[in-house]
Protein backbone atom coordinates (compact mmCIF):
# COMPACT_ATOMS: atom_id res chain seq x y z
CA UNK A 1 0.00 0.00 0.00
CA UNK A 2 2.70 2.46 0.95
CA UNK A 3 5.16 1.29 -1.99
CA UNK A 4 1.62 2.48 -4.51
CA UNK A 5 1.65 5.54 -2.68
CA UNK A 6 5.26 6.54 -3.19
CA UNK A 7 4.78 5.43 -6.72
CA UNK A 8 2.31 7.81 -7.41
CA UNK A 9 4.30 10.31 -5.55
CA UNK A 10 7.33 9.71 -8.19
CA UNK A 11 5.27 10.28 -11.01
CA UNK A 12 3.06 12.98 -9.91
CA UNK A 13 5.92 14.83 -9.36
CA UNK A 14 7.52 13.16 -13.01
CA UNK A 15 4.34 14.11 -15.13
CA UNK A 16 4.88 16.49 -17.40
CA UNK A 17 3.15 20.54 -17.50
CA UNK A 18 0.02 20.84 -18.33
CA UNK A 19 -0.64 20.28 -22.02
CA UNK A 20 -1.61 23.81 -22.50
CA UNK A 21 1.36 25.56 -21.13
CA UNK A 22 3.18 28.05 -23.34
CA UNK A 23 6.64 28.54 -22.01
CA UNK A 24 8.11 31.91 -22.94
CA UNK A 25 11.75 33.19 -22.41
CA UNK A 26 12.43 36.75 -22.61
CA UNK A 27 15.07 39.25 -21.94
CA UNK A 28 14.88 40.36 -18.67
CA UNK A 29 13.99 44.15 -19.73
CA UNK A 30 10.66 42.58 -21.05
CA UNK A 31 9.18 41.54 -17.67
CA UNK A 32 6.85 44.31 -16.60
CA UNK A 33 5.56 44.25 -20.17
CA UNK A 34 5.11 40.68 -21.09
CA UNK A 35 3.96 39.80 -17.43
CA UNK A 36 0.54 42.37 -18.62
CA UNK A 37 0.53 40.81 -22.35
CA UNK A 38 0.55 37.31 -20.39
CA UNK A 39 -2.96 38.56 -18.40
CA UNK A 40 -4.41 39.28 -22.39
CA UNK A 41 -2.92 35.93 -23.75
CA UNK A 42 -4.95 34.02 -20.51
CA UNK A 43 -8.49 35.67 -21.60
CA UNK A 44 -7.82 35.39 -25.73
CA UNK A 45 -6.75 31.51 -24.86
CA UNK A 46 -8.61 30.30 -21.34
CA UNK A 47 -7.04 27.23 -22.09
CA UNK A 48 -3.96 28.08 -21.71
CA UNK A 49 -1.38 28.89 -19.36
CA UNK A 50 2.00 31.07 -19.74
CA UNK A 51 4.80 31.01 -17.79
CA UNK A 52 7.57 33.18 -18.53
CA UNK A 53 11.92 32.41 -17.79
CA UNK A 54 12.81 36.00 -17.90
CA UNK A 55 17.06 36.67 -17.72
CA UNK A 56 19.78 38.24 -19.25
CA UNK A 57 19.37 37.34 -23.00
CA UNK A 58 22.66 35.79 -22.64
CA UNK A 59 22.00 33.39 -20.26
CA UNK A 60 18.99 32.30 -22.03
CA UNK A 61 20.66 31.76 -25.07
CA UNK A 62 22.96 29.49 -22.92
CA UNK A 63 19.99 27.86 -21.64
CA UNK A 64 18.58 27.08 -24.78
CA UNK A 65 21.91 25.92 -26.92
CA UNK A 66 21.90 23.14 -23.92
CA UNK A 67 18.24 22.06 -24.75
CA UNK A 68 16.39 23.91 -22.26
CA UNK A 69 11.85 23.39 -22.41
CA UNK A 70 10.67 26.79 -24.36
CA UNK A 71 8.45 27.96 -27.14
CA UNK A 72 8.90 31.80 -28.02
CA UNK A 73 12.28 33.17 -27.03
CA UNK A 74 12.12 37.17 -27.04
CA UNK A 75 15.87 38.80 -27.29
CA UNK A 76 16.94 42.00 -26.13
CA UNK A 77 19.48 42.13 -29.72
CA UNK A 78 19.95 40.75 -32.87
CA UNK A 79 23.37 39.32 -32.39
CA UNK A 80 22.56 36.52 -29.48
CA UNK A 81 19.39 35.45 -31.85
CA UNK A 82 21.02 35.56 -34.93
CA UNK A 83 23.22 32.94 -33.51
CA UNK A 84 20.42 30.77 -31.81
CA UNK A 85 19.41 30.88 -35.93
CA UNK A 86 22.25 29.95 -37.45
CA UNK A 87 22.39 27.23 -34.90
CA UNK A 88 18.74 26.05 -35.55
CA UNK A 89 17.63 26.04 -32.40
CA UNK A 90 15.14 28.57 -33.67
CA UNK A 91 13.18 29.54 -36.61
CA UNK A 92 13.41 33.18 -38.45
CA UNK A 93 13.12 36.22 -36.16
CA UNK A 94 10.92 39.23 -36.31
CA UNK A 95 12.10 42.57 -34.82
CA UNK A 96 8.89 43.42 -32.37
CA UNK A 97 9.99 46.31 -30.48
CA UNK A 98 12.91 49.13 -30.31
CA UNK A 99 14.41 50.29 -26.75
CA UNK A 100 16.91 53.45 -26.05
CA UNK A 101 19.35 53.73 -24.04
CA UNK A 102 19.00 56.68 -21.19
CA UNK A 103 21.21 57.44 -17.98
CA UNK A 104 19.15 56.46 -14.97
CA UNK A 105 20.24 58.53 -12.07
CA UNK A 106 19.92 57.33 -7.93
CA UNK A 107 17.87 59.48 -6.08
CA UNK A 108 20.74 60.98 -4.38
CA UNK A 109 23.19 61.84 -7.06
CA UNK A 110 20.54 63.19 -8.93
CA UNK A 111 21.09 66.52 -7.49
CA UNK A 112 24.22 66.90 -8.97
CA UNK A 113 23.76 64.84 -12.36
CA UNK A 114 21.52 66.56 -14.70
CA UNK A 115 23.62 66.21 -18.10
CA UNK A 116 25.92 63.37 -19.27
CA UNK A 117 28.48 65.63 -18.90
CA UNK A 118 28.33 65.27 -14.97
CA UNK A 119 28.49 61.83 -14.87
CA UNK A 120 32.61 61.51 -14.61
CA UNK A 121 32.24 63.40 -11.34
CA UNK A 122 30.53 60.15 -10.05
CA UNK A 123 32.29 57.63 -7.66
CA UNK A 124 29.72 54.76 -8.35
CA UNK A 125 28.98 53.77 -12.16
CA UNK A 126 27.43 49.95 -12.75
CA UNK A 127 27.20 48.84 -16.19
CA UNK A 128 25.91 45.01 -17.81
CA UNK A 129 28.79 42.48 -18.65
CA UNK A 130 30.55 42.06 -21.92
CA UNK A 131 28.20 39.43 -23.09
CA UNK A 132 24.97 41.05 -21.72
CA UNK A 133 22.99 43.56 -24.18
CA UNK A 134 22.65 46.26 -21.94
CA UNK A 135 26.79 46.06 -21.49
CA UNK A 136 27.11 45.64 -25.19
CA UNK A 137 24.74 48.73 -25.81
CA UNK A 138 26.50 50.85 -23.20
CA UNK A 139 29.43 50.00 -24.81
CA UNK A 140 28.35 50.97 -28.35
CA UNK A 141 27.13 54.66 -26.50
CA UNK A 142 30.72 54.95 -25.49
CA UNK A 143 32.20 54.46 -28.59
CA UNK A 144 30.19 57.43 -30.11
CA UNK A 145 30.86 59.46 -26.74
CA UNK A 146 34.35 59.18 -27.41
CA UNK A 147 34.15 61.24 -31.05
CA UNK A 148 31.54 63.20 -29.53
CA UNK A 149 31.77 66.74 -28.05
CA UNK A 150 31.86 65.20 -24.49
CA UNK A 151 35.28 64.78 -25.21
CA UNK A 152 37.66 62.08 -25.68
CA UNK A 153 38.45 61.35 -21.82
CA UNK A 154 34.75 60.92 -21.27
CA UNK A 155 35.50 57.45 -21.60
CA UNK A 156 38.34 56.50 -19.08
CA UNK A 157 36.79 58.84 -16.59
CA UNK A 158 33.20 56.90 -16.97
CA UNK A 159 35.20 53.31 -16.79
CA UNK A 160 37.58 54.41 -14.22
CA UNK A 161 34.26 54.31 -11.72
CA UNK A 162 32.69 51.26 -13.31
CA UNK A 163 31.78 49.40 -9.80
CA UNK A 164 30.00 46.29 -11.34
CA UNK A 165 29.18 44.61 -13.93
CA UNK A 166 25.82 42.79 -13.74
CA UNK A 167 24.67 40.32 -15.66
CA UNK A 168 20.88 41.33 -16.77
CA UNK A 169 19.56 44.73 -17.81
CA UNK A 170 17.43 44.20 -14.77
CA UNK A 171 20.40 44.09 -12.02
CA UNK A 172 21.97 46.70 -13.63
CA UNK A 173 18.38 49.14 -13.04
CA UNK A 174 18.06 47.45 -9.07
CA UNK A 175 21.87 48.73 -8.53
CA UNK A 176 20.28 52.03 -9.33
CA UNK A 177 16.91 52.18 -7.68
CA UNK A 178 18.66 50.85 -4.30
CA UNK A 179 21.04 53.88 -4.34
CA UNK A 180 23.98 51.52 -4.02
CA UNK A 181 25.51 52.76 -7.83
CA UNK A 182 25.07 56.41 -8.95
CA UNK A 183 24.04 55.92 -12.40
CA UNK A 184 23.83 53.44 -14.87
CA UNK A 185 22.71 53.55 -18.74
CA UNK A 186 19.55 51.82 -19.05
CA UNK A 187 17.17 51.12 -21.39
CA UNK A 188 14.25 53.86 -21.10
CA UNK A 189 11.37 51.54 -20.40
CA UNK A 190 13.75 50.23 -17.10
CA UNK A 191 14.56 53.38 -16.58
CA UNK A 192 10.21 54.37 -16.11
CA UNK A 193 9.43 51.82 -14.18
CA UNK A 194 11.46 52.97 -11.44
CA UNK A 195 10.72 56.65 -11.13
CA UNK A 196 8.43 55.77 -8.06
CA UNK A 197 12.09 55.08 -6.48
CA UNK A 198 13.41 58.66 -7.78
CA UNK A 199 15.27 57.62 -10.65
CA UNK A 200 16.25 60.28 -12.47
CA UNK A 201 16.31 60.04 -16.22
CA UNK A 202 19.09 61.87 -17.90
CA UNK A 203 18.07 61.58 -21.81
CA UNK A 204 21.39 60.73 -23.89
CA UNK A 205 20.80 62.81 -27.01
CA UNK A 206 20.34 62.26 -30.58
CA UNK A 207 24.86 62.65 -31.37
CA UNK A 208 24.95 59.21 -29.19
CA UNK A 209 21.79 57.66 -29.49
CA UNK A 210 21.80 53.79 -29.66
CA UNK A 211 18.68 51.66 -30.52
CA UNK A 212 18.14 48.16 -28.96
CA UNK A 213 16.31 45.76 -31.63
CA UNK A 214 14.46 43.38 -30.06
CA UNK A 215 13.72 40.61 -32.40
CA UNK A 216 11.23 37.22 -31.30
CA UNK A 217 11.08 33.54 -32.65
CA UNK A 218 9.55 30.64 -32.00
CA UNK A 219 11.71 27.80 -31.09
CA UNK A 220 12.77 24.84 -33.86
CA UNK A 221 10.12 21.98 -32.85
CA UNK A 222 8.13 23.73 -29.67
CA UNK A 223 6.27 21.76 -27.88
CA UNK A 224 2.96 23.41 -28.84
CA UNK A 225 3.41 24.99 -31.98
CA UNK A 226 -0.40 26.72 -32.35
CA UNK A 227 0.66 28.78 -28.98
CA UNK A 228 3.81 29.68 -29.47
CA UNK A 229 2.53 30.92 -33.11
CA UNK A 230 -0.03 33.01 -31.32
CA UNK A 231 1.61 34.51 -28.47
CA UNK A 232 3.53 36.25 -31.68
CA UNK A 233 0.99 37.06 -33.13
CA UNK A 234 -0.50 38.79 -30.10
CA UNK A 235 3.24 40.96 -29.62
CA UNK A 236 3.02 42.12 -33.25
CA UNK A 237 -1.08 42.98 -32.84
CA UNK A 238 -2.35 46.47 -32.54
CA UNK A 239 -2.83 46.01 -28.84
CA UNK A 240 0.54 44.12 -28.19
CA UNK A 241 1.85 47.45 -29.95
CA UNK A 242 -0.02 49.46 -27.65
CA UNK A 243 1.22 47.85 -24.30
CA UNK A 244 4.55 47.54 -25.70
CA UNK A 245 4.01 51.08 -26.33
CA UNK A 246 2.62 52.53 -23.37
CA UNK A 247 5.85 50.62 -21.53
CA UNK A 248 7.94 52.77 -23.13
CA UNK A 249 9.01 50.55 -26.05
CA UNK A 250 8.81 51.83 -29.51
CA UNK A 251 6.84 50.13 -31.57
CA UNK A 252 7.42 48.92 -34.97
CA UNK A 253 6.03 49.39 -38.32
CA UNK A 254 4.23 46.13 -39.38
CA UNK B 1 23.22 -16.52 -2.40
CA UNK B 2 21.56 -16.28 0.58
CA UNK B 3 18.19 -14.43 1.48
CA UNK B 4 20.13 -12.32 3.80
CA UNK B 5 22.36 -11.11 1.54
CA UNK B 6 20.23 -11.24 -1.69
CA UNK B 7 17.94 -8.19 0.39
CA UNK B 8 21.55 -6.80 1.32
CA UNK B 9 21.91 -6.28 -2.33
CA UNK B 10 18.98 -4.94 -3.14
CA UNK B 11 19.09 -1.89 -0.35
CA UNK B 12 22.75 -1.36 -1.50
CA UNK B 13 21.23 -0.70 -5.44
CA UNK B 14 18.71 1.36 -4.48
CA UNK B 15 21.31 3.45 -2.11
CA UNK B 16 24.09 3.35 -5.19
CA UNK B 17 21.25 5.10 -7.43
CA UNK B 18 21.78 7.99 -4.96
CA UNK B 19 25.95 8.17 -4.40
CA UNK B 20 25.69 7.96 -8.84
CA UNK B 21 23.59 10.65 -9.06
CA UNK B 22 25.89 12.28 -6.90
CA UNK B 23 29.24 11.61 -8.51
CA UNK B 24 27.96 11.14 -11.64
CA UNK B 25 27.92 14.99 -13.03
CA UNK B 26 31.18 15.98 -11.28
CA UNK B 27 33.13 13.05 -13.22
CA UNK B 28 31.19 14.22 -16.55
CA UNK B 29 32.78 17.99 -15.23
CA UNK B 30 36.38 16.66 -14.71
CA UNK B 31 36.10 13.98 -18.26
CA UNK B 32 34.74 16.46 -20.37
CA UNK B 33 37.18 19.11 -19.87
CA UNK B 34 40.18 17.05 -20.57
CA UNK B 35 42.73 18.94 -22.32
CA UNK B 36 40.51 22.22 -22.75
CA UNK B 37 41.95 22.97 -18.84
CA UNK B 38 44.97 24.77 -19.67
CA UNK B 39 43.56 26.93 -22.24
CA UNK B 40 40.38 27.80 -20.20
CA UNK B 41 43.09 28.47 -17.15
CA UNK B 42 45.11 30.81 -19.19
CA UNK B 43 41.34 33.17 -19.87
CA UNK B 44 42.04 36.77 -18.16
CA UNK B 45 38.83 36.02 -15.71
CA UNK B 46 40.66 33.63 -14.31
CA UNK B 47 43.79 34.33 -12.61
CA UNK B 48 42.30 37.93 -11.05
CA UNK B 49 39.60 35.61 -9.71
CA UNK B 50 41.66 33.11 -8.14
CA UNK B 51 44.15 35.77 -6.59
CA UNK B 52 40.34 37.26 -5.03
CA UNK B 53 39.44 34.62 -4.21
CA UNK B 54 42.79 33.28 -2.00
CA UNK B 55 42.99 36.99 -0.53
CA UNK B 56 39.58 36.61 0.64
CA UNK B 57 38.79 33.64 1.69
CA UNK B 58 42.03 33.47 3.91
CA UNK B 59 40.98 36.74 5.59
CA UNK B 60 37.56 35.61 6.27
CA UNK B 61 38.64 32.45 7.65
CA UNK B 62 41.31 34.68 9.73
CA UNK B 63 38.08 36.76 11.09
CA UNK B 64 35.94 33.25 11.81
CA UNK B 65 38.78 31.44 13.56
CA UNK B 66 39.72 34.50 16.14
CA UNK B 67 36.46 35.35 16.90
CA UNK B 68 34.82 32.03 16.33
CA UNK B 69 37.16 30.14 18.77
CA UNK B 70 36.45 32.41 21.65
CA UNK B 71 33.05 32.21 20.80
CA UNK B 72 32.85 28.20 20.75
CA UNK B 73 34.76 28.31 23.46
CA UNK B 74 31.95 29.73 25.79
CA UNK B 75 28.88 28.16 24.63
CA UNK B 76 30.54 24.70 24.72
CA UNK B 77 31.37 25.00 28.44
CA UNK B 78 27.93 26.97 29.37
CA UNK B 79 24.81 24.94 30.20
CA UNK B 80 22.25 27.94 30.15
CA UNK B 81 19.47 27.57 27.87
CA UNK B 82 20.07 30.94 26.67
CA UNK B 83 23.52 29.96 25.16
CA UNK B 84 21.53 26.80 23.78
CA UNK B 85 19.18 29.09 22.33
CA UNK B 86 22.06 31.25 20.88
CA UNK B 87 24.23 28.41 19.67
CA UNK B 88 21.15 26.84 17.35
CA UNK B 89 20.38 30.60 16.56
CA UNK B 90 23.94 30.90 15.09
CA UNK B 91 22.96 28.04 12.53
CA UNK B 92 20.76 30.10 10.71
CA UNK B 93 22.96 31.57 8.10
CA UNK B 94 23.69 27.29 7.29
CA UNK B 95 19.66 27.33 6.22
CA UNK B 96 18.93 30.39 5.08
CA UNK B 97 19.62 31.20 1.36
CA UNK B 98 23.22 32.85 0.47
CA UNK B 99 20.54 35.20 -1.66
CA UNK B 100 18.78 35.98 1.81
CA UNK B 101 22.37 36.52 3.33
CA UNK B 102 22.30 38.92 0.29
CA UNK B 103 19.89 41.19 1.07
CA UNK B 104 20.00 41.09 4.72
CA UNK B 105 23.71 42.63 3.82
CA UNK B 106 22.43 45.26 1.51
CA UNK B 107 19.63 46.58 3.99
CA UNK B 108 22.03 46.21 6.87
CA UNK B 109 25.55 47.81 5.34
CA UNK B 110 23.99 48.99 2.34
CA UNK B 111 24.01 52.42 1.12
CA UNK B 112 20.86 53.84 2.16
CA UNK B 113 20.73 51.62 5.40
CA UNK B 114 20.93 53.56 8.51
CA UNK B 115 24.66 52.17 9.82
CA UNK B 116 25.52 53.67 6.37
CA UNK B 117 24.15 57.19 7.50
CA UNK B 118 26.09 57.17 10.76
CA UNK B 119 29.12 56.48 9.57
CA UNK B 120 29.39 59.58 7.25
CA UNK B 121 26.25 61.86 5.56
CA UNK B 122 27.30 61.15 2.10
CA UNK B 123 26.75 57.56 3.32
CA UNK B 124 29.90 55.06 3.46
CA UNK B 125 29.52 51.66 2.57
CA UNK B 126 31.50 48.35 1.92
CA UNK B 127 29.21 47.46 -1.11
CA UNK B 128 31.01 47.07 -4.12
CA UNK B 129 34.52 46.52 -2.71
CA UNK B 130 36.69 43.45 -1.63
CA UNK B 131 35.58 43.90 1.82
CA UNK B 132 31.92 43.29 0.89
CA UNK B 133 33.50 40.11 -0.55
CA UNK B 134 34.98 39.27 3.10
CA UNK B 135 31.63 39.99 4.59
CA UNK B 136 29.64 37.61 2.37
CA UNK B 137 32.03 35.05 3.25
CA UNK B 138 32.29 35.28 6.78
CA UNK B 139 28.64 35.45 7.02
CA UNK B 140 27.81 32.06 5.45
CA UNK B 141 31.02 30.29 6.53
CA UNK B 142 31.28 31.08 10.15
CA UNK B 143 28.41 28.69 11.43
CA UNK B 144 30.23 25.43 10.06
CA UNK B 145 33.18 26.42 11.75
CA UNK B 146 31.21 27.31 15.24
CA UNK B 147 29.30 24.03 14.89
CA UNK B 148 32.63 22.15 14.42
CA UNK B 149 34.50 24.38 17.48
CA UNK B 150 31.81 23.96 19.80
CA UNK B 151 31.46 20.33 19.38
CA UNK B 152 35.43 19.70 19.59
CA UNK B 153 35.42 22.05 22.91
CA UNK B 154 32.48 19.80 24.51
CA UNK B 155 34.58 16.83 24.19
CA UNK B 156 37.49 17.98 26.53
CA UNK B 157 37.04 15.78 29.83
CA UNK B 158 34.72 18.30 32.18
CA UNK B 159 37.51 16.70 34.75
CA UNK B 160 40.78 18.36 33.32
CA UNK B 161 39.10 21.78 33.43
CA UNK B 162 37.39 21.53 36.85
CA UNK B 163 40.64 19.88 38.21
CA UNK B 164 42.71 22.73 36.82
CA UNK B 165 40.42 25.81 38.28
CA UNK B 166 40.54 23.86 41.46
CA UNK B 167 44.73 24.29 40.90
CA UNK B 168 43.82 27.84 40.42
CA UNK B 169 44.19 28.32 36.84
CA UNK B 170 42.88 31.61 35.35
CA UNK B 171 39.80 31.03 32.68
CA UNK B 172 42.60 32.01 30.37
CA UNK B 173 45.04 29.81 31.00
CA UNK B 174 42.59 26.92 30.83
CA UNK B 175 41.62 27.99 27.24
CA UNK B 176 45.02 28.26 25.85
CA UNK B 177 46.68 25.22 27.77
CA UNK B 178 43.43 22.83 27.80
CA UNK B 179 40.77 23.85 25.39
CA UNK B 180 42.91 24.74 22.42
CA UNK B 181 45.36 21.99 22.28
CA UNK B 182 42.86 19.28 22.81
CA UNK B 183 40.62 20.83 20.49
CA UNK B 184 42.92 21.44 17.73
CA UNK B 185 41.91 18.73 15.16
CA UNK B 186 38.05 19.33 15.67
CA UNK B 187 39.39 23.68 15.34
CA UNK B 188 41.32 22.20 12.01
CA UNK B 189 38.67 20.27 10.62
CA UNK B 190 36.22 23.45 11.01
CA UNK B 191 38.24 25.65 9.53
CA UNK B 192 38.82 23.42 6.52
CA UNK B 193 34.64 23.11 6.20
CA UNK B 194 34.14 26.55 6.98
CA UNK B 195 36.79 27.27 4.21
CA UNK B 196 35.55 25.24 1.77
CA UNK B 197 32.16 26.81 2.00
CA UNK B 198 33.45 30.55 1.73
CA UNK B 199 35.10 29.91 -1.43
CA UNK B 200 32.15 28.06 -2.52
CA UNK B 201 30.01 31.62 -1.97
CA UNK B 202 28.47 33.10 -4.80
CA UNK B 203 24.86 34.64 -3.96
CA UNK B 204 25.52 36.95 -1.28
CA UNK B 205 28.72 37.69 -2.82
CA UNK B 206 26.75 39.26 -6.37
CA UNK B 207 24.58 40.69 -4.90
CA UNK B 208 25.93 42.34 -1.71
CA UNK B 209 29.56 42.86 -3.47
CA UNK B 210 28.71 43.57 -7.32
CA UNK B 211 31.20 41.43 -9.97
CA UNK B 212 34.41 43.52 -10.99
CA UNK B 213 36.97 41.67 -12.19
CA UNK B 214 40.01 42.62 -9.36
CA UNK B 215 37.84 43.71 -7.15
CA UNK B 216 35.01 41.21 -6.40
CA UNK B 217 34.46 38.57 -9.09
CA UNK B 218 35.49 35.97 -6.76
CA UNK B 219 36.28 32.53 -8.57
CA UNK B 220 32.59 31.27 -8.61
CA UNK B 221 30.88 34.78 -9.86
CA UNK B 222 33.97 34.28 -12.83
CA UNK B 223 32.37 31.12 -13.16
CA UNK B 224 28.73 32.53 -14.23
CA UNK B 225 30.06 35.06 -16.34
CA UNK B 226 32.06 32.85 -18.32
CA UNK B 227 29.50 30.37 -18.41
CA UNK B 228 28.04 32.63 -21.21
CA UNK B 229 30.74 33.68 -23.30
CA UNK B 230 33.22 30.40 -23.05
CA UNK B 231 31.46 27.67 -21.29
CA UNK B 232 35.73 25.60 -21.67
CA UNK B 233 36.36 28.61 -19.13
CA UNK B 234 33.65 28.22 -16.53
CA UNK B 235 34.72 24.23 -16.84
CA UNK B 236 38.49 25.04 -15.85
CA UNK B 237 37.24 26.87 -13.01
CA UNK B 238 34.93 24.54 -11.57
CA UNK B 239 37.70 21.69 -11.91
CA UNK B 240 40.10 23.46 -9.62
CA UNK B 241 37.25 24.12 -7.20
CA UNK B 242 36.43 21.35 -7.14
CA UNK B 243 40.07 20.00 -6.76
CA UNK B 244 40.31 22.66 -3.86
CA UNK B 245 37.03 21.27 -2.33
CA UNK B 246 38.89 17.37 -2.62
CA UNK B 247 41.81 18.28 -0.87
CA UNK B 248 40.10 20.26 1.74
CA UNK B 249 37.78 17.01 2.17
CA UNK B 250 40.61 14.82 2.54
CA UNK B 251 42.28 17.11 5.35
CA UNK B 252 39.14 16.99 7.39
CA UNK B 253 39.06 13.18 6.93
CA UNK B 254 42.61 13.02 8.06
CA UNK B 255 42.52 14.95 10.98
CA UNK B 256 39.12 13.67 12.64
CA UNK B 257 40.58 10.09 11.61
CA UNK B 258 43.21 10.59 13.72
CA UNK B 259 41.31 11.61 16.98
CA UNK B 260 38.67 8.66 16.80
CA UNK B 261 40.09 5.68 17.76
Amino acid sequence: MKAHLLVALLLSACKPAPEKELIVFAASSLKDVFGGLGATFRQQHPEAQVSFNFAGTQELRTQLEHGAPADVFASADVRHMAELERAGRVQASTLFAKNELVLAVSREASVSVKRLEDVPSLERIVMGGPDVPIGQYTRELLQRASTSSLGPDFVARFEAHVVSKELSARQVLARVSLGEAQAAFVYRTDALSVADAGVAIVPVGDELRVVADYPIAIVTKPAHPALAAAWLELVHSAEGQRQLSSAGFVPVAP
Amino acid sequence: MTKWRRQHLVLAGIGGLLALYLFAPLVVLVASTGEGFFHGLAHPLVWPALKLSLSTTLTSLAVVVTLGTPLAWVLARSSSRGARVLESLLQLPVVVPPAVAGVALLLTFGRRSLLSAAFSPDGWSPSFTSLAVVMAETFVSAPFFLQAAISAFRRIDGNLVTVARTLGASPLRIFFSIGLPLAAPGLLAGGATSWARALGEFGATLMFAGNLEGRTQTLPLAIYTALETDLKVAQSISVVLIVAALALLLLVRLVTKERSP
